[in-house]
């Protein structure tokens, strides 16, 4: 039997007017047709900054995520507001496309396109006007390099993607994701599929990446969130119970619900 | 009877079907390229039919049965490939939809007889355009575009959602990521069923006696401007196909080796047909091997 906990109590942080923000949500929602997924999320990312969303299955941690970037279009209503850059994203006459291309998106299974290696960095460059041999061939190497890929793949840029391991492919798509230079980079459970060694390399990627880019990681693993983030948000149920610095929700949790799941003792 | 009885005795039937099954093919194979092959010969194959008794080669229905197939793909790829698409990428989960999918099964099991004469009703008579090739094309889009359309949405269904998922998180439109992700990932299944389709519309008959016609004019092939009357391309031409050949040999031949003539005929058919299926597949892998890279 699940232990019952209010959802009235819960401890999250607001930032100061000092610290800048890459992303901030007001109260938003989400619903899959009558099924209320999310309820009043009001998260504010940092920038430069690794945030990790955790919580069991079906607390709305991706479906939280997928809204950022408006992947829920399709599938669920969601409402409240999603500041970026002082404009309100979740409007309906916002470019959803553009959008996309600030805030990237990495998935839990690694997604390769079925082309090449090079392909699959330049494909989305090449939709989007950057024809420029060169700038081109820049872009490869940077994104390749700052997934941490390049020097396995640099030989062999020309052999299909589906070709590499299932890290290798994972870090394509990371590099795939920041080719288009975005802002904020959302990644959803990215290591589940991915064996130890390979989740090593890619979070030694995600804090080298945190330089350039805000991060906002979903987990299941909650030693993954200790080792890389700097704030960690605790979904439960569809609700935000608790928003604090890692080493805060780590060492010192701050209410009940927090201190079961960190500790094990959930449910 | 115990567990292990009864499953011998279960798979001793089933094998007995299959070897049914895959007799009878062998059979029918063996017995119409046994009657045939010997009366193939190279002017049989090139030559022209005598249009008196039907005595000669079948170049002319072999030609025709080639152009006829070209020009009906060009016509029904498109539209299915459209159609196709549309229903596995954009169509709702609705009661519109469903009544598509109704329509195009009513469609896939129309007699083909029954779309030669409406063919031949509509595009012969009331458009005058005469039994011609483009009558024919026409007619076989007809039923060539139900099996077409639901190939290539199956195809494009097999592919994963999370292709589609990639596409769009990377800004790419819908459309972009369909025709320049999903679609090259299904194609391989996609160029198979053409290639199958193919088959079925090369033997085809029924649908063309009232459409093409059952003529096969000598055509001038140094000739190969499309508005030239006797031009092999000229699409306004009546059209007897190799399949409809071999129908009128056997109903109103008047050739004392009629029945020698279209045996020959039916083993040239059926060849083609066979490499048609054996295309489908050596085409369709090696384009898996060239998407997937998987060697």
């Amino acid at each position: 039997m699940l232990k019952q906990y209010s959802f009235d109590k819960t401890a999250v942080q607001t930032f100061d007017a000092q610290t800048s923000l890459a992303l901030k949500t007001e109260d938003l929602q989400v619903f899959y047709g009558t099924n209320h997924a999310m309820h009043d999320a009001n998260l504010a990312f940092p920038k430069n900054q690794i945030t990790a969303l955790i919580g069991a299955s079906g607390s709305g941690k991706s479906t939280y995520l997928r809204s950022l970037n408006r992947m829920n279009d399709t599938i669920a209503t969601v409402t409240g507001k999603i500041w970026y850059h002082g404009v309100d994203i979740n409007e309906p006459n916002v470019n959803i496309y553009e959008i996309r291309r600030h805030i990237g998106m990495v998935f839990q299974r690694p997604n390769p396109f079925a082309k090449s290696i090079r392909e699959n960095i330049t494909y989305a460059l090449r939709a989007n006007g950057v024809k420029n041999k060169t700038e081109l061939s820049e872009r490869i190497e940077k994104s390749l390099r700052g997934a941490a890929l390049w020097d396995e793949v640099k030989d062999s840029l020309d052999k299909s993607a589906l070709s590499l391991s299932g890290g290798q492919q994972q870090r394509l798509c990371i590099a795939r994701s920041i080719a288009m230079a975005p802002d904020v980079l959302l990644l959803d459970e990215p290591c589940s599929a991915l064996d130890p060694i390979s989740t090593v390399k890619v979070e030694e990627t995600l804090l080298e990446l945190q330089k350039q880019y805000t991060i906002i990681i979903v987990t299941h693993n909650m030693q993954q969130a200790a080792r890389i983030s700097s704030q960690c948000a605790f979904f439960h149920l569809g609700h935000v119970m608790e928003y604090t610095p890692t080493g805060t929700m780590f060492s010192n949790p701050q209410i009940p619900v927090t201190q079961d799941y960190i500790s094990g003792s959930f449910g | 009877m115990n567990a292990k009885r009864k499953d011998m005795i279960a798979t001793v039937i089933i094998d007995l079907i299959v070897a049914i099954v895959v007799g009878i093919l062998f059979f029918l194979l063996a017995y119409i390229l046994i009657k045939g092959l010997p009366h193939v010969s190279w002017s049989f194959l090139t030559g022209a039919t005598d249009s008196f008794d039907g005595t000669g080669g079948i170049g002319v229905q072999l030609f025709n049965s080639f152009y006829l197939l070209v020009l009906t793909m060009l016509i029904s790829i498109p539209i299915s490939l459209g159609a196709g698409i549309y229903l596995a990428e954009y169509a709702k989960d609705n009661w519109r939809t469903s009544l598509i999918r109704s329509a195009i099964e009513v469609l896939s099991s129309l007699p083909s007889v029954v779309v030669g004469l409406f063919g031949f009703l509509l595009f012969v008579v009331k458009f005058k355009i005469g039994f011609s090739v483009i009558s024919g094309a026409i007619a076989l889009t007809f039923f060539n575009l139900p099996l077409l359309t639901r190939n290539i949405e199956e195809s494009l269904s097999a592919v994963s959602r999370s292709q589609r998922e990639a596409g769009l998180s990377l800004g790419l439109s819908k459309w972009k990521t369909e025709v320049g992700i999903i679609l090259p990932v299904a194609l391989p299944g996609i160029v198979t069923g053409v290639v199958l389709s193919a088959g079925r519309v090369f033997g085809e008959a029924a649908a063309l006696i009232y459409t093409a016609g059952q003529s096969a004019p000598v055509t001038n092939f140094a000739d190969w401007n499309p508005m030239d009357a006797a031009s092999p391309l000229n699409p306004f031409r009546p059209a007897e196909t190799l399949a409809v050949h071999i129908w009128k040999m056997n109903t109103e031949g008047l050739a004392s080796n009629a029945a020698a003539l279209s045996a020959a005929a039916s083993a040239v058919l059926i060849i083609a047909v066979l490499l048609f299926n054996l295309g489908a597949r050596v085409l369709g892998s090696y384009l898996y091997r060239r998407v997937t890279a998987s060697k």
